[in-house]
């Protein structure tokens, strides 16, 4: 039942993309800080729009007017240039007064968003990396903080602060669904409070230019209801799940061996690496590479076979592996549950 | 000389004599009294061109470099669309593997490279070339010399960063560059380096021909053309010349702190070393928003030149229009962080900003407004110029009005970073200033070739554009806020963005083709147009008054302004003062105020040493992305050819 309730939702929210807009909307809020960020532009824009009718209409009026040809362009009526002038003037002090009825309508949304946060809300630590997601819940016992990738984890209907930090270049985390972004800048933290109001898997994806595979760099909040959500996080706290059968033993060895143990780390096993994902859990997720693919046993034998065909560029290098020690990596891998 | 009795005929020797200013001995021959007939023939020496090819190389005739502003400009228009088409067809469906990451980075680092700074600041600047000291009633752009050497500078940047892509080594990290994505960690090799030193190259010749702008501006207007007779046009380029005064060296200095980030091991971005990467953006900004409407205001002036030509009559609100354009040009400094909202800034802070950037919407406001007054006196005279002028007031509005949303802090950071800002920026940028631009290819076109573009090819070209743009670039509001994040090469299919992204390409596709129908128009005008006349729309400004093609000496006797649209205040013959010699390439200088004749002075002669100078300059910039010394090393060639240029030419003029 546990496995089973994100997956759930994850195929409900494909169900609702096959729809138009989606999982990855700001027009579709599932927040209470997307939904402050939806009415406000559906404001502007209606504002906006009659605003540009407006104006096309005196545009389109002046065609239906005679043309003013033959006459001395210099002698031009005195009373209708005074009575346009009283219209220009109008029209100048109306923008004004809207602009700065805009202008407070922003402050108080502002207001509103900064109001959404709690200091003692559930705190995940966000860090951007080229092009992957770092997820660690912070938590004041050392046992207690797990670090993750790609997808966070979160209690539905409770606020949650991320803190947003970059270890290399800019990024900006943005789930739209759920709120505005806010940029991951190396050498500063930015704060962003996000509550969901209902389970679901939002998507997100990196929005500032980061090289080679920004395009590739999203991510997925996962909203639980909270007994879930305690329980998936109790889970991904064990230590990774010890191989069962011969295959998965000897996939074990391969990954000590070869460079993988360079980069990643496999809790409870020597493999610890920080400068890519995490994989203690890696079977548990729901997507690979930042969203990439899904995960299925075809495309993790894809993205270690061929990490620069999928996502060229990446940082991901190609580790040679013979048939066998494919197979024997992806059954050790699978079972990380 | 107090200039209250401007008439026809007016001889300022004989004046200047008489107050003893003027050594009867430095005299050559005068056009006063002179038959109209001599009178060419001597100005025409004087002031042509020199034959052959260093003759053509040493022109310092504002229109002959104009001109070749304009058809390079032109050229980076085209080869930044077809960037910009290669993109759409890798964006038309999801997943397509027509074009990875590394060509896709480059390609639209480069569109927006070649946009920004080859194609929409020069060739704002070069029509202002042309036309600015044909609009005040001078002979020539003043600093002609510098003018010719802001060309070369151009155009060895411009080719320095083609020649760049063609060999795989473009630029790929964004026209905004940032910190650290373009830093040495970063971004290995010479990519990164070729953005900052051709922003340099751009920087370099777009402020020299800003000042020569300005000069031209204050000190060379024709007798009587007091600041309140300054055409609109010529207003929106002195304001946008200041601009670029202020803004362009914040972003030299960037790229001076890049380039010594990644050559000379400094850590001014770099956070780990006690730098910051935020700086970059300020500094970035500072000048890139200044930058929109550097592109944005000459193309309301050209707008303020074309409206009233077709209405019949002169721009209702001159004062509102001027104190607007300088309210714009002040305000453009003060909203540069609302490119910055994301990043996380102090919401106090952040909400100052939001405030000052909706501000800017009124003096836009203002002039809509204005011209929109305008026209209301009369139906104006549809023309392919004013066409596009109306295709401006439906594109350019939405691009404001959207620019108001982002002015707002919460809302835009939903947008942030999204095609709605793709499509908000095309709105404000091709509305604002394409659409004027094509407008004032059809405008003055006849000016500058002497010969009419066809009015048929014209409203197809007109209807092939604004549809084509409207199909490409609306749905991106749409699709950016349905997610879709800008400078992705690839999106998933998932995400249901494959139709209308299919959609944007064919409309992306017809906007180009009206690029290559206008072309058309171009040649054919050139080879087989009608013949224009003087003033084949019958406006009211002095570049008007003179014959198409002007020569090469522009007015045969300066005039004399009596009103902002002189050639409807004096129909038959425009006054002009005379007194000016014809053996030498003298200007009148007048006071910057009311425009009195105050001294003649001699404009430069043609010479080759400016684009020796721009060969040293452009050399050591090239130079310097591989060492530091190239700054060494490459001040001797600059001094040599300095030397050259500044060389005394043993002439009395500074005794005059």
């Amino acid at each position: 039942m546990k496995r089973f309730f994100p997956k759930a939702c994850c195929a409900a929210a494909l169900l609702a993309l096959s729809g138009c807009s989606g999982w990855q909307s700001a027009l579709d809020p599932k927040g209470p800080a997307a939904g402050e960020l939806a009415w406000l532009i559906w404001f502007f824009t209606a504002l906006c729009a009659a605003v540009w009718m407006l104006v096309m209409v005196v545009l389109a009026a002046t065609l239906f007017q005679r043309v003013r040809t033959g006459k001395d362009p210099l002698v031009l009526d005195l009373a209708s240039e005074h009575r346009k002038r009283r219209v220009v003037l109008t029209a100048v002090g109306v923008t004004a007064a809207i602009l700065i009825g805009l202008t407070l309508l922003s402050f108080f949304a502002n207001r509103t968003l900064a109001g959404i946060g709690s200091d003692e809300a559930l705190t995940v630590r966000v860090t951007g990396h080229q092009w992957w997601w770092e997820v660690r819940y912070e938590n004041a016992q050392p046992s207690r903080i797990l670090t993750t990738a790609n997808e966070i984890h979160i209690p539905a209907g409770e606020p949650v602060r991320l803190l947003l930090t970059s270890t290399d270049v800019i990024h900006s985390f943005w789930v739209p669904s759920l709120a505005g972004k806010l940029d991951l800048i190396p050498g500063h933290m930015n704060v962003l409070d996000i509550r969901a109001d209902k389970p679901g898997v939002y998507r997100g994806q990196c929005a500032e230019f980061c090289g080679a595979q920004h395009a590739n760099m999203g991510t997925f909040i996962i909203a639980e209801p909270r007994p879930q959500f305690d329980a998936w996080l109790d889970d991904q706290l064990r230590p990774a799940a010890a191989p069962t059968n011969a295959e998965a033993k000897a996939g074990a060895d391969l990954f000590l061996q070869r460079p993988c143990v360079m980069c990643h780390r496999i809790g409870g096993t020597p493999a610890g690496g920080t400068v890519a994902p995490d994989l203690t859990h890696i079977a548990s997720r729901q997507t690979l590479a930042a969203g990439t693919l899904t995960m299925s046993r075809g495309n993790l034998a894809a993205w270690i076979t061929d990490p620069q065909g999928i996502k060229p560029g990446s940082h991901m290098p190609v580790t040679v592996l013979n048939g066998d020690e494919l197979n024997a990596i992806i059954a050790y891998l699978e079972g990380l549950k | 000389m107090t200039g209250a009795d401007l008439t026809s005929g007016r001889d300022l020797r004989a004046e200047a004599q008489a107050k003893g200013d003027l050594a009867p001995e430095h005299d050559g021959p005068r056009d006063t009294g002179m038959e109209q007939a001599d009178l060419q023939r001597w100005l025409e020496r004087t002031w042509r061109t020199p034959p052959g090819i260093i003759g053509a190389l040493s022109s310092v005739d504002h229109k002959v470099i104009a001109r070749r502003y304009l058809i390079t400009a032109f050229v980076f228009l085209c080869l930044g669309g077809l960037n910009a088409v290669a993109m759409r067809v890798q964006l038309s469906g999801p997943q397509r593997g027509l074009i990875g990451p590394d060509l896709y980075n480059q390609l639209f680092t480069m569109h927006g490279v070649t946009m920004m700074f080859l194609f929409a600041v020069p060739i704002v600047q070069a029509t202002g070339i042309y036309l600015v000291p044909l609009m005040v009633g001078t002979r020539n752009i003043a600093f002609p010399r510098l003018n010719a050497f802001s060309y070369w500078v151009y155009l060895s940047g411009g080719l320095f960063a083609w020649v760049s892509f063609a060999l795989n080594m473009a630029p790929d990290v964004g026209w905004f560059a940032y910190v650290p994505l373009s830093g040495p960690e970063f971004a290995p090799g010479k990519r990164a380096d070729v953005w900052a030193q051709m922003i340099t190259y751009t920087e370099v010749s777009s402020l020299a021909v800003a000042v020569a702008t300005i000069v031209t501006i204050l000190k060379q207007r024709a007798p009587g053309m007091s600041l309140d007779k300054i055409p609109l046009y010529v207003w929106a380029m002195l304001v946008t010349s200041f601009v670029v005064v202020f803004a362009m060296p914040a972003v030299m200095i960037t790229s001076t702190f890049l380039i010594l980030d990644r050559l000379v091991g400094t850590h001014i971005f770099n956070p780990a070393e006690g730098g910051d990467a935020l700086l970059f953006q300020h500094l970035f900004w500072f000048f890139g928003h200044p930058e929109v409407y550097i592109i944005f205001l000459p193309a309301t002036g050209m707008v303020s030149s074309i409206i009233p030509a077709f209405a019949r009559r002169p721009v209702f609100g001159h004062l509102g229009m001027v104190l607007s354009l300088i309210a714009v040009g002040f305000l453009s400094f003060g909203l540069w962080v609302h490119h910055m909202f994301a990043t996380g800034l102090p919401k106090l802070g952040a909400s100052f900003f939001t405030a000052s950037s909706m501000m800017i919407a009124i003096p836009n406001g203002v002039q809509i407004f204005c011209w929109l007054a305008t026209m209301w006196d009369g139906r104006p005279v549809i023309r392919a110029p004013m066409l596009f002028v109306f295709g401006f007031f439906f594109i350019f509005v939405i691009g404001g009005l959207t620019g108001v949303m982002l002015a707002s802090v919460p809302l835009d950071l939903q947008v942030h970073d999204t095609y709605f800002v793709v499509a908000h920026f095309h709105y404000v940028l091709i509305g604002g200033s394409v659409f004027p631009l094509l407008g004032a290819a059809y405008f003055w076109f006849p000016k500058i070739t002497g010969r009419m573009m066809s009015e048929r090819l014209g409203r197809l070209h007109f209807w092939l554009a604004f549809i084509g743009f409207n199909a490409a670039f609306f749905p991106m509001h749409i699709v950016g806020l349905w997610g879709m994040p800008r400078r992705v090469y690839t999106y998933p299919a998932e995400l249901g963005w494959g139709n209308i992204n299919l959609f944007i390409t064919a409309g992306a596709v017809v906007f180009f083709l009206s690029f290559v129908l206008f072309t058309f128009n171009l040649v054919h005008g050139a080879l087989k147009g009608a013949a224009a006349g003087n003033n084949p729309w019958e406006a009211g400004t002095l570049e008007w008054a003179t014959p198409s093609p002007p020569p090469s000496y522009n007015f045969a006797r300066i005039p004399v302004v009596t009103n902002a649209e002189p050639l409807w205040a004096e129909r038959d013959a425009l006054p002009v003062a005379t007194g000016l010699r014809v053996d030498a390439r003298e200007l009148l200088v007048s006071t910057v105020a009311e425009a009195h004749p105050d001294i003649r002075e001699k404009s430069a002669t043609p010479s080759i040493w400016p684009l020796f100078a721009a060969f040293a300059v452009g050399g050591t910039f090239l130079y310097s992305i591989f060492t530091p010394w190239a700054i060494v090393w490459g001040a001797l060639p600059i001094a040599v050819t300095l030397i050259g240029w500044f060389w005394p030419k043993g002439d009395l003029e500074d005794e005059e």
